[in-house]
């Protein structure tokens, strides 16, 4: 087991050295450059001046040299300053960081909360009306554009009722604890109508799955009560391939936090990311992605190491690893 | 195609009946074929339908802006006086155009490289499925959002043509192929796997049949109901991806309509005009959610566990 963690561990970081070459030479891809800004803002610059300051900041160098002396620069720590901050692009993401783990975190605890149950419940009446509408719920849930859906809500609750503010993260001046919470509330909902429908489907089907196995009709024949049987014997095998697709599903879950975020003005990693590529903030976004690309290998390494953990008939001990 | 002896015609023909009876009694999937019939055709007939109101999808008219519905404008118009209605059905068209080709490219990238891995194995599969594993973690949107930044002069594409609203299109397509083939080749992998040890295959081989040929003739028809339910589902999510990507500025250029960038001024229109904004994200939906239910449906119908019923 440790030798697998060890060797996935040494894939992730194979996978992660590609795609800081692969984000920093797509970024260099990116409209203007550096110099291009610093013209547009100061038009005493003439193109001989251009030159110049493109050879002392190392542009006019090959793509791979200039990777490298960036690269060695990462390794050493320094990720260079953001340019839409005007600071250390380390000590700007904390907060937004923060941000994100709040919105995330809630959504996915109430996503959580009400998919397992209601999952569990069209599973086991399967093709019964409740099953039907928690059916048609999940494809729509899953269906509805984010945006759109963060659209309406703004719509609904900021313009029509006006009772939920539509950006930021709290008032001007500061409202304490209730006025962060409201300002919460329509992002949340949003990130979590969106994920809530595909975790419902995944607990639904690992259940239907389960609830078909032998051991189930045994536990039944015994005796067992449905109830247990269903809510004890049936989910806890259930659970195993649903904490695998969950966490595999980190990625989407984080696509759906940039785009709440930036529906709603909220100062998340999301939003972060996409400020900065559409910021010319190079630093920041190569950073910034690297970060989201990385956090989404460790989900899905957790999700391989869940898998075995929860599930005692697999092992990882050989030399080729049996992926779940 | 030489003439099936009459058992087999028989056999045929209880398979494709068995299909239509299991689709057809999902009704939600048969209901998503009707309205996605219905949308195409509201598509294709965009022209006619602006020739019969007698509008211009992309006149751009100040005199005009947010007229409400009228009998040449059923819809009204938006904020750049521009016939609404006439933008849907343009929009419909960019969706479902982008929605299919990008989800056939991704079905046919997909396919080969779960082939290739399946039907070869050993270290070719093993840097195939990394490859797919690598691309299934990569945090897909804020990628798409990169991609679909790149400039495409500084790859050596001409001014003109780098700025030319159509390119937008066939550039959303492959970049959303790229990132999205990945189901389908380990579907495509799973089921290869398993075919290729059956004994047919093993005939054919003794026949003489090369690599080519069995993979082409004899497994692929084999693993053709995944492929056709994965791409019915991806068609679904290439269409979100798509209009997401637009809405940001990102996708589709104006002034081609498409369902995504109608809705790029929507913030400032939520106070306004907000019925400007329901439309085109209602027809996303329903258009998402159809090809969902349609996915559905056909893995339903198309389920060999399934066969007695």
């Amino acid at each position: 087991m440790t030798r697998y963690i060890i060797q996935r561990l040494g894939e992730s970081a194979v996978v992660i050295a590609l795609m800081s070459f692969l984000i920093y030479a797509l970024i260099g891809l990116m409209p203007g450059d550096p110099i291009d800004l610093m013209i547009s803002s100061d038009p005493r610059l003439t193109p001989a001046d251009a030159a110049r300051l493109r050879a002392v900041y190392g542009l006019d160098r090959p793509l791979l040299e200039r990777y490298l002396s960036w690269a060695v620069a990462a390794l050493g720590g320094d990720f260079g300053n953001s340019r839409l901050h005007v600071r250390p692009v380390l000590d700007v993401m904390p907060t937004f960081l923060l941000n994100t783990v709040k919105l995330m975190g809630l959504s996915f605890v109430i996503s959580v909360t009400v998919a397992i149950p209601a999952g569990v419940y069209a599973a086991a009446r399967q093709n019964s009306r409740f099953d039907h509408i928690v059916n048609l719920l999940c494809f729509a849930g899953i269906s509805v554009p984010v945006f759109w859906l963060a659209l309406m809500l703004i719509i609904v609750f900021s313009v029509m009722i006006p009772i939920l503010p539509a950006s930021g993260v709290g008032s001007i001046g500061g409202g304490g604890v209730w006025d962060a919470v409201r300002h919460l509330v329509l992002p949340v909902t949003t990130l979590t109508i969106f994920s809530i429908g595909s975790y419902t489907r995944f607990v639904r089907a690992a259940m239907i799955e389960v609830l078909r196995q032998d051991y189930i009709r045994t536990a039944l024949a015994k005796g067992a009560g449905r109830a247990r049987v269903i809510w004890v014997h049936a989910l806890r095998n259930a659970m195993i391939p649903v904490v695998t697709v969950v966490a595999l599903s980190f990625g989407t879950l984080l696509s759906g936090a940039l785009i709440t975020e930036t529906m709603f003005a909220y100062p998340g990693m999301g939003k972060l990311i996409y400020d900065s590529i559409m910021g010319n903030d190079y630093n920041m976004a190569l950073v910034t992605l690297l970060f989201a690309t990385a956090v989404t290998l460790a989900a899905n390494l957790l999700a391989d190491i869940a898998y075995a953990w929860l599930d005692p008939r697999i092992s990882y001990g050989g030399s080729e690893g049996v992926r779940p | 195609m030489t003439a099936l002896p009459p058992a087999l015609i028989h056999v045929r023909r209880g398979m494709v009946t068995l299909f239509a009876r299991r689709f057809l009694d999902h009704r939600l999937a048969v209901a998503s074929a009707v309205v996605l019939a219905l949308l195409a055709l509201l598509a294709v007939a965009a022209p006619v339908a602006e020739w019969a109101l007698g509008v211009d999808a992309n006149a751009v008219s100040l005199a005009a802006r947010f007229l409400p519905p009228s009998a040449t404008h059923p819809l009204g118009t938006d904020e750049l006086g521009r016939d609404l209605l006439a933008r849907l059905l343009y929009g419909g068209r960019v969706s479902l155009i982008v929605g299919l080709a990008a989800a056939l490219a991704s079905a046919v990238i997909g396919t080969v490289i779960g082939l290739a891995a399946g039907y070869y194995g050993g270290k070719l599969d093993i840097v195939l499925m990394r490859l797919t594993d690598g691309v299934i973690a990569l945090p897909l949107l804020p990628l798409l959002i990169v991609l679909a930044a790149v400039d495409l002069t500084k790859i050596g594409l001409p001014e003109a043509l780098a700025r030319d609203a159509d390119v937008s299109l066939y550039r959303m397509v492959a970049i959303i192929a790229l990132v999205s083939w990945t189901t389908v080749a380990r579907l495509v992998r799973g089921a290869t796997l398993s075919v290729r040890e059956r004994e047919f295959v093993l005939a054919a081989t003794a026949c003489g049949a090369g690599p080519l040929r069995i993979m082409t003739v004899h497994i692929l028809p084999n693993v053709v109901s995944p492929i056709i339910v994965a791409t019915t589902l991806s068609v679904g999510n290439v269409i979100l991806l798509e209009s997401v990507l637009s809405f940001l500025g990102l996708g589709i250029q104006p002034p081609i309509a498409s369902w995504g960038n109608m809705l790029t001024g929507a913030q400032e229109l939520i106070w306004s005009a907000p019925e400007l904004v329901f439309w085109p994200g209602a027809l996303i939906f329903l258009t998402v959610i159809a090809f969902n239910f349609l996915g559905d449906g056909l893995q339903d119908a198309l389920d060999p566990r399934a066969i007695a019923r």
